[in-house]
């Protein structure tokens, strides 16, 4: 090899490996912190993982949301009208956040099937529903009328 | 009669303008390709009138805002006449089809700019820029008359009242975020026309550069200023004092904006050295690819965002096979351009050449790393491997180091010297600022804090670093001179601008260093009488009192701040119901201040008169849009320096 094409090498062997170890470290950190997103079904199925940051998503069941009277310290249920799932949180509700609306919680499962959210998403205005929980309402056969279409619009 | 005919009128108007820039489009190229002078001459003109019809389209759409013509679906679905007449006339971008025409109307403003301020251009060039410009504004008239026309009509029977223009939206902050933010994405395209006109003509020399600098520099301090006011209007109207969420739309700002950042770095070079051409032009390409990615993301709706609020699988696809036309198309050009480019000079290991392009490869990282997280989420759905959404602590994971490694050489680069330079002369230019720096910046973190933060410290000691290196260079740049005012005057306004920019990245550091770690919030039941303190200052809740707004009702906290002890403060944070469409909103009290804001909003009313109550104490959050205000004065202040609008007689060398 000439001096030269040496060099050209060496280069082009510290560009792979630099850029290696940037998208292994990428990749790394992105796995540490996705966030998977599980149906009310699907977590009472025991797919969701316990202790492990996940999303979840449904609908309000009406009459379920319980508050203490001395804290901020709240519960309700999420359901995609076939399996019901318990959440508890802590702190202030998103404004949109009304029994029967769909929102998302995330946070992370307990030993006894209850989701403890860190945050409470609902978003924007009384005819959006979260993609996710649109989708998995359709899943599972349980739109409720207007169609999923018609909601996002 | 005339006025029943407004919307019809816009929508004809809009048409006539998609006519003209598909002639803009092909005639001042044809021309250009066959140095037909006369072909080339209609790229002015055309440019003009491409703009008056748009213009005259959006006057239309705002007069069917202003007069409340319900029968307009657009004007049903997003305004009132009970709104007062400034969000009535803001609402025309506060859905998807009033946005992209503004979008439109932006690009063809900047076409329009393009057309005037380039008397000193050569012909073909500018013929080939401004015909680019017209292939892009093609590709948005269609997206509208097709997609998306905001002039459809509710035909017989039109609802008498319009649905209400949302909350969130009926502010100050949308009235001047969305049309800044469009300024810098569109103005991107300009960037974009000028490396494909360069690419075209086969001229891609320092005449080039020096021809897009400006107009990079122009649309990058709108992005800058768009960006800071979407910052500064999550702050106050979400509610909840956040800052930044790296919500996938916000990423999608953010993206173009550390490519465009990486550009104007590039052009430098490239102007002054005739070196990395081709990666300046590829940079070009990027920018505005991003600004379509972005809109992409937005209009959409295929990512779950607070903005996701338009959603069509249409659109989603017209968008995305522009997007896969213009990115395909550039950089197959360049492919096949890109081996006639030569640099004009070398440089050295240790140069600003080196010292820009490690910069540029900071930017560009931070950028796919962002691009990544931004669209992790969308491949893996796509895939069907599942639904899930990448959280802040990825972004925060990546983006702090990057930016803070950016942040050392952002203070080396500004010292070096062009071509080549030893190592012990940049030692001996640099101990001193390091040194001070380090002092500096733990002496600040301990003053403030009583206590070193590690993040915080970084940040303290990155941006003195920066402040006092750029010291160092303008005290190089006066030593000679005795008469020190004299030589301050004579710098350039490039250089000042630099200087401004520079500074306002420092602030911006300081701003998110503190606030980020020593930010406190309490959320809490707050019943009349209650109170809580902190950080010196007590809150004491009075209960809430009912006001009336125009189109809302509102349940005010009445909340008295003491300092110390003594009577400081009342804030008002409300709760508002929007009575048209039912909504409820958050509007959070705020009292600003230099170092610190105070920040009161509402949660929800629980029993017996309490009611959920966030408080928040915020150090230094105003420094955060006082370093972006600085950043965008800074980038005004380089474009306008007087060397760019020089006739040059210089040669422009063929290739």
């Amino acid at each position: 090899m000439t001096p030269k094409r040496k060099q050209r090498l060496m280069l082009v062997t510290f560009i792979v490996v630099g850029v290696s170890v940037a998208v292994g470290l990428t990749l790394f950190a992105l796995n540490q912190n996705i966030n998977l997103f599980y149906s009310p079904t699907q977590i009472a199925q025991g797919e969701a993982p316990v202790d492990t940051r996940i999303r979840a998503g449904g609908m309000v069941v009406d009459g379920s949301v319980k508050r203490d009277p001395d804290s901020l310290f709240v519960q309700f249920d999420i359901t995609d009208y076939d399996k019901t799932v318990t959440v508890e949180y802590t702190g202030i509700l998103p404004d949109l956040f009304r029994e029967g609306q769909g929102i998302v919680a995330q946070g992370s499962l307990n030993d006894e099937g209850i989701l403890n959210a860190v945050e409470v998403l609902a978003k924007h205005d009384e005819n959006y529903m979260p993609p996710e929980v649109a989708e998995a309402l359709a899943k599972a056969g349980k739109m409720p009328q207007p169609e999923g279409q018609e909601f996002n619009k | 009669m005339i006025d029943m005919v407004v919307p019809e009128l816009g929508e004809y108007a809009l048409i006539l303008a998609l006519c003209l820039s598909v002639l803009l489009a092909t005639v001042p190229l044809v021309g250009a390709s066959r140095g037909n002078a006369l072909w080339m001459g209609f790229a002015r003109p055309l440019s003009k009138a491409m703009f008056l019809f748009t213009l005259v389209s959006f006057i239309c759409l705002s007069w069917s805002f202003l007069y409340n013509d319900f029968s307009v679906v657009y004007v049903a679905s997003n305004s009132n006449s009970a709104l007062p007449w400034y969000y009535r006339l803001s609402a025309v971008w506060g859905g998807h089809e009033g946005s992209l025409l503004l979008w439109a109307l932006i690009l063809s403003a900047w076409t329009l700019a393009v057309a005037v301020k380039s008397r000193n251009l050569p012909q073909d060039i500018i013929a080939r820029v401004l015909a680019v410009m017209g292939w892009v504004a093609t590709g948005f008239y269609l997206f509208i008359l097709f997609t998306s026309s905001p002039f459809e009509r509710y035909l017989p029977g039109y609802p008498q009242e319009g649905a209400d223009l949302n909350p969130l939206l009926q502010d100050f902050g949308l009235i001047v975020h969305p049309p800044m933010l469009y300024m810098g994405y569109v103005g991107f395209a300009v960037s974009f026309a000028f490396a494909i006109a360069a690419l075209l003509s086969g001229r891609l020399d320092a005449a080039w550069a020096r021809w897009s600098r400006p107009w990079t520099s122009v649309a990058w301090a709108f992005l800058t200023l768009g960006i800071a006011l979407g910052s500064w209007w999550a702050y106050y109207e979400l509610g909840w004092g956040g800052w930044w969420f790296w919500d996938p739309v916000e990423n999608a700002s953010l993206m173009p904006w550390l490519v465009g950042t990486a550009l104007i770095h590039s052009l430098a070079v490239t102007e002054k050295r005739g070196v990395f051409k081709s990666w300046t032009v590829l940079l070009a390409i990027f920018a505005f690819s991003l600004s379509l990615l972005g809109t992409f993301l937005v209009r959409s709706g295929v990512l779950t965002s607070v903005h996701a609020f338009a959603s069509d699988p249409d659109r989603g696809l017209f968008i995305l096979v522009m997007l896969a036309i213009v990115i395909g198309g550039s950089l197959l050009l360049y492919a096949l351009r890109a081996g006639q480019m030569r640099s004009e000079s070398s440089f050295g290991l240790l140069s600003r050449e080196s010292l820009l392009l490690v910069n540029n490869v900071l930017l560009v990282v931070s950028c796919a790393m962002v691009l990544l997280g931004t669209i992790y989420p969308l491949i893996v759905d796509a895939l069907g491997l599942g639904k899930l959404s990448v959280g802040p602590p990825y972004f925060n994971a990546l983006f702090v180091p990057l930016m803070s490694i950016m942040l050392v050489f952002m203070g080396a680069g500004v010292i070096s010297r062009w071509k080549q330079m030893n190592i012990a002369m940049l030692v001996q230019q640099l101990w001193l600022p390091g040194v001070l720096a380090v002092l500096l910046g733990v002496g600040a973190t301990w003053l403030y804090a009583g206590e070193l933060q590690h993040w915080v410290t970084v940040g303290m000691v990155l941006a003195w670093w920066v402040v006092l290196s750029g010291l160092r260079d303008l005290f190089n740049r006066l030593r000679h001179r005795r008469e020190k005012l004299a030589g301050l005057m004579k710098q350039s306004r490039s250089y000042y601008g630099m200087v401004l920019a520079h500074l306002g990245t420092a602030v911006l550091v300081v701003g998110v260093s503190l606030v980020s770690i020593y930010s406190e919030q309490r959320d809490l039941r707050m019943q009349p009488g209650d109170s809580i303190t902190f950080r010196d200052y007590t809150f004491i809740y009075d209960g809430n009192r009912h006001v009336e707004g125009p189109n809302y009702t509102s349940d005010q906290g009445q909340i008295r701040v003491l300092k110390e002890g003594e009577p400081y403060a009342e804030m008002h944070p409300e709760k508002r119901l929007y009575t048209a469409r039912g909504n409820v909103m958050t509007e959070a009290a705020i009292d600003p201040g230099f170092t610190r804001d105070l920040y009161v909003a509402l949660g929800e009313p629980l029993e017996n008169g309490a009611w959920a109550v966030r408080v928040q104490y915020k150090p230094y959050v105003r420094w955060l849009w006082l370093g972006g205000l600085l950043m965008t004065f800074g980038g005004l202040l380089a474009a306008s320096d007087p060397r760019y609008r020089k006739r040059r007689s210089a040669p422009v060398t063929a290739s």
